[in-house]
């Protein structure tokens, strides 16, 4: 395969960036859009250019570290896949791929494709967690018992694997749907019931606070999520949050 | 401690979104069930009467001034939430292919609504602001046949006539817009009808403009179905309003009722402007 790349380069946090075009051959349809981007690292190399930064690290498509919008969408134009999963069959010869990183002011841009999601990492470790006593007589989980139904529903909102697909889909660069399914994922189970209010409460100030967007309910969040994280989770935290903050 | 915050949370945005949104869905109702009685003929007594009860009736002020907070609170928290969303994505993509996850509406509310508060700002301006406080409002007349000669009288709400005639001789004075004195405007004797049905057939109807208004009318009316055809069902989402078992009803008398309201209303300027006969 023949292919032109629109690549966003930045050499830093501090400087602008700007589209770069790359044209590359000798593509196989089987590669990985990864692998493509190491083919094209490779080349740069080889000619002493600088190498295309970006994000990856399982390349399976469970550590949420893989990012990229391409050709106008987070993870590209495939469903329920991470970039790492996207294979470059579903391109055609010849065609043009914009390659740019996930952009909100929250996610700002560190070298070209990467960018500090860490405002993920301080959401979580504003509520999203349970307090455990560790002091040698911890009851086992498994002998609470849950029913089937939201031990499922818990289960399927924590396979968020925080990429922030979400917040490079909307419109409103929101992170509704990951710190949903964060709430979610422990409000479902009698574990994070305890703390459950205090959870939403400051999960989302910390979500407003890192200057995320407000959801305003297009949904792109759902459809471009690699995990199907549904937009049912929107709402239960919008349910625990309006609990939470009238008792 | 946490803190929770009922106005200015990301969140609480959506809830007052949410509620004043519905609230304006119901106003809708209300003021289509009024204006359909455009559409029966000979109606014009009927239709001046609701406008009355409209303007007049203890309740229903209520109810319209929480419309109009609800009116003015839904656009300034909708702009509020266009400038933050904006802010949020600083550096915007090159190439953006949103069509392939989610509805136009759902990502044009700002524009949909900003020209529906326009609308609302004219359509106050041609009908409201009049009824209100124009002083030179037209009071409903009737032409009745007396004795072989057509005479005109005024209509009063307690279902009698008084001669214009008498009226023209200042033997009877018209004060504070609606109320009949006698003539040394001492004794209120009746009190008359707005004619907004007049006002109103003479705009769709006005030889200049009758054809632009009725255009504008259906566009406005147009947008606003879109507007809602994302709003009910996100009113909703908002609320935490999303079941499975029922989002199948929400989202489908959302739908109708996105198409059906607007329709309704927008059939009524072009009955007007094309069918009835002035």
């Amino acid at each position: 395969m023949k292919l032109t790349l629109k690549i966003w380069r930045q050499k830093n946090a501090k400087e602008t960036g700007k589209i770069v075009d790359y044209p590359i051959d000798g593509i196989e349809p089987d590669m990985s859009f990864l692998e493509m981007l190491d083919v094209l690292n490779e080349g740069l190399i080889n000619k002493g250019d600088d190498p295309v930064a970006f994000d990856h690290d399982c390349r399976e498509g469970i550590c949420g570290m893989c990012s990229l919008f391409i050709n106008g969408e987070a993870h590209g134009p495939d469903r329920g896949v991470t970039t790492c999963q996207l294979h470059m069959r579903m391109f055609k010869d010849g065609d043009t791929i914009f390659i740019e990183p996930f952009r909100a002011k929250a996610f700002p841009v560190i070298k070209d494709l990467v960018t500090d999601r860490s405002s993920f990492d301080r959401i979580q470790h504003a509520g999203g967690f349970i307090s455990v006593n560790t002091s040698g007589n911890t009851i086992d989980a498994n002998t609470i018992p849950i029913n089937k139904h939201d031990a499922d529903r818990s289960f399927d909102a924590a396979t968020c694997i925080g990429c922030g697909a979400c917040v490079a889909s909307c419109k409103n660069s929101s992170a509704m749907l990951f710190v949903s399914a964060k709430v979610s994922q422990f409000a479902l189970l009698p574990q994070g019931r305890i703390e459950a209010h205090d959870r939403v409460l400051n999960m989302v100030n910390q979500m407003d606070h890192e200057g995320f967007g407000n959801c305003t309910n297009t949904g792109a969040c759902e459809v471009e999520c690699p995990k199907g994280i549904s937009l049912e989770n929107i709402a239960r935290m919008n349910r625990e949050y309006l609990s939470a903050s009238i008792k | 401690m946490a803190k929770s915050a009922l106005l200015k949370s990301s969140l609480a945005k959506k809830y007052w979104m949410a509620l004043t949104g519905l609230f304006l869905c119901l106003f809708l109702i209300g003021h289509l069930a009024g204006n359909l009685q455009l559409l029966v003929p000979d109606n014009a007594l009927n239709f001046n009467k609701y406008a009355l009860f409209m303007t007049t009736n203890p309740a229903v002020k209520i109810l319209s001034y929480v419309t109009y907070i609800s009116i003015l609170f839904h656009s300034i928290d909708g702009a509020v939430l266009v400038f933050q969303n904006q802010a949020a994505r600083p550096i915007k993509y090159a190439r953006n292919n949103a069509a392939a996850n989610s509805p136009w509406a759902s990502r044009n509310m700002g524009i949909l609504g900003t020209v529906i508060l326009i609308f609302i700002v004219t359509h106050m301006v041609t009908f409201w602001a009049p009824m209100h406080f124009d002083k030179k409002m037209p009071l409903q007349t009737t032409t009745i046949d007396v004795q072989g000669q057509k005479q005109e009288f005024y209509l009063t709400t307690d279902g009698g006539y008084i001669p214009k005639a008498q009226v023209d001789q200042n033997a009877i004075i018209i004060k504070d817009r609606t109320d009949f004195y006698d003539g040394n405007a001492k004794v209120k004797i009746k009190e008359g009808y707005k004619d907004l049905y007049k006002i109103t057939i003479a705009f769709f109807k006005d030889p200049k403009y009758g054809l632009i208004a009725t255009i504008l009318y259906v566009i406005s009316m147009a947008i606003l179905a879109f507007h809602l055809s994302h709003g009910f069902g996100s009113a909703f989402q908002s609320l935490g309003a999303n079941n499975p078992k029922y989002n199948g009803l929400i989202r489908g008398f959302g739908k109708w009722f996105a198409i059906l309201v607007p329709l309704l209303f927008a059939i009524i300027p072009l009955y007007i402007h094309f069918i009835l006969k002035a």
